[in-house]
């Protein structure tokens, strides 16, 4: 696959960052050498290897249905732009 | 409406699959240890990890594991000892993290099958695809504000299970079918309380049209259907629509559509195109979920009776009709008053009174079988007292009465109110001469071939008896006098 400036601006969009127009210059070759070497590893034959997800033995720890967090509505809100009645408020998301 | 749409060209078979996300009954959420209790105030139960704050982990509960097994069981579903938990990613305000954690390639659950009843009093076999575990997103509320939306965190993180059927659904009345018997499913395990208006348990459905038995046709999903009404209603309007548009030379575009209740219709969410573009990817910060088949195999051994189990066992050990039973499994509690009522009593009787009498009742007084002031033994023994002849059917229905509204057992109040049924053929024929003495007219007429006054007769005695005398009885001996 290779990324031209088009694939570049959709990304970005999909990711909600604005890139201008010199900026998918930039960026497409470096997204491109990324994907290479990629690429370049899946020339490896790995077939009849299990998918490894961690290299030390260690599994997934799970932790008892126990309420021990929340709460904590002002900290929550610390950081919104606008709050009304513990709500955060935000610019009309409906079509 | 029935799966087949009369259209210009020809008959239409409607095809539907459904997607029901089902929350977990759980304490606290999937990832995070704030509490899922509906109705609090907003935003108070949100961790930093449901907020998404920087740095904060996910540590997966392992109740919600457990409840996501119990469902797969119930749903006679392969469990799969091995799944992964996904990034699936879009950005919408009450997603703080920008992506939810789903299952996509690697479910918990895979393939299943339940049996649903049909109004016809058939039943079919409806394959369950999967079932997989995600997060829940928070809630957005649009009508407070005319240029600002409002958003509660509280149900961020919430543990559902996403159940997709296989499209093996016919017209409407079959989905409503299978909504009900997988809600039913879900409250016998107690692995979801099942309730559709306060979204613990929504559903997406699928909707497309073809012509019978041939290739499937294009899909649209439609959203926002919280009544199993409003799904067969949203499946009757969308099937209609798109036979409209194919018999007009058009096509059907897959899409999401909207059901608007107040309309009565479907629309286009008119999305953009790259909305669903959600490149998944194993979530980095949670390994695969691994669970032992000794531990599925111990969740199965605790797996209470289901609804289809049931239904057949009072079938068969009740002597009951199928739709008595299914009336009677519709919920856990209503069966256990049934067979602790039914315990040491005539069993189709039992059934008789607590379907007509007893949910009648509680229905007209808009009370729940737990509100009831009848107990199970108390309406048992009411039974008892019928088919041992202390107290006629009719004298029953007034004892039941004045139980619902005391509480008193049955016993007391016949007692009290003296109204024993009396057996005592002296004290019948007494009141049975009396009846023929001041009635002489009808006494000729009768006797003159006027069978029908037959019924008056009885029912002068019964009313000067106070309806206490034995029905049987009464007939017998006006049979014997007036021959």
């Amino acid at each position: 696959m290779s990324i031209d400036k088009s694939t570049v601006s959709k990304i970005a969009n999909l990711a909600r960052i604005k890139v201008t127009e010199e900026d998918l210059d930039y960026y497409a070759p470096q997204l491109q050498n990324i994907l290479s070497w990629a690429e370049q590893l899946q020339e490896v034959d790995t077939t009849g290897v299990e998918p490894l997800a961690n290299v030390s033995e260690i599994t997934l720890s799970l932790r008892p249905d126990v309420v021990n967090d929340g709460n904590i509505q002002q900290d929550i809100l610390a950081n919104a732009p606008e709050t009304v009645e513990g709500f955060f408020v935000v610019t009309k998301i409906v079509e | 409406m029935s799966a087949i749409i009369k259209g210009a060209t020809g008959d239409w078979e409607i095809v539907i699959g459904m997607e029901v996300h089902a929350q977990i009954t759980a304490n606290s959420k999937l990832f995070s240890g704030a509490a899922t209790d509906f109705g609090s105030a907003p935003n108070s139960q949100v961790s930093l990890v449901d907020a998404a704050m920087p740095g904060m982990l996910p540590v997966l509960n392992e109740y919600c594991v457990e409840q996501a097994v119990r469902t797969g069981l119930g749903l006679n579903a392969q469990i799969n000892l091995h799944s992964v938990f996904e990034r699936k990613n879009y950005f919408y305000p009450d997603l703080p993290q920008g992506y939810q954690i789903s299952q996509f390639l690697h479910p918990i659950v895979g393939k299943g099958v339940i049996e649903i009843d049909l109004p016809s009093g058939e039943t079919k076999e409806i394959g369950i695809t999967r079932l997989h575990l995600e997060q829940d997103a928070g809630k957005s509320i649009h009508d407070q504000h005319p240029t600002k939306s409002f958003v509660d965190l509280n149900r961020s993180g919430c543990a559902l299970m996403e159940i997709v059927s296989e499209p093996d659904l016919r017209g409407p009345e079959e989905a409503a079918a299978y909504l009900t018997k997988l809600r039913m499913i879900l409250r016998y395990l107690e692995t979801c309380d099942g309730n559709l208006e306060e979204g613990s348990m929504r559903a997406d459905v699928n909707v497309s049209v073809r012509k019978p038995g041939g290739e499937l046709g294009t899909r649209c999903e439609i959203k926002n259907v919280n009544s199993i009404k409003a799904v067969q209603m949203a499946i009757e309007y969308e099937s209609t629509r798109q036979v409209e548009v194919i018999e007009n030379g058009g096509s059907i575009k897959q899409e999401t559509r909207l059901w608007d209740p107040t309309k009565g219709e479907t629309r286009s969410m008119r999305s953009k195109e790259e909305a669903h573009d959600y490149r998944y990817f194993p979530d980095p910060d949670l390994l695969p979920l691994v669970v032992e088949q000794s531990f599925v195999d111990q969740l199965k051994e605790t797996l209470p009776e289901l609804p289809d189990q049931k239904k057949h066992r009072f079938m068969q050990s009740y002597g009951l009709g199928a739709y008595d039973a299914s009336v009677l499994i519709m919920e856990r509690a209503r069966a256990n008053f049934y067979e602790e009522a039914a315990q040491g009593h005539d069993s189709k009787i039992v059934a008789n009174w607590v379907i007509n009498e007893l949910l009648g009742a509680l229905n007209k007084d808009g009370k729940t079988l737990e509100e009831s002031q009848v107990t199970a033994k108390q309406l048992g023994a009411l039974v008892g007292l019928i088919s041992d002849q202390t107290i006629s059917g009719k004298i029953a229905k007034d004892v039941f009465a004045e139980m619902m509204a005391s509480g008193k057992d049955p016993a007391i109040i016949v007692e009290e109110k003296g109204l024993k049924q009396v057996t005592d053929t002296g004290a019948i024929e007494k009141i049975v001469d009396e009846v023929i003495a001041e009635n002489p007219d009808n006494v000729a007429a009768y006797k003159g071939g006027k069978d029908k006054l037959f019924g008056f007769f009885v029912g002068q005695v019964m009313k000067k008896s106070q309806g206490k005398a034995n029905p049987d009885m009464v007939n017998d001996l006006l049979k014997q006098k007036l021959s």
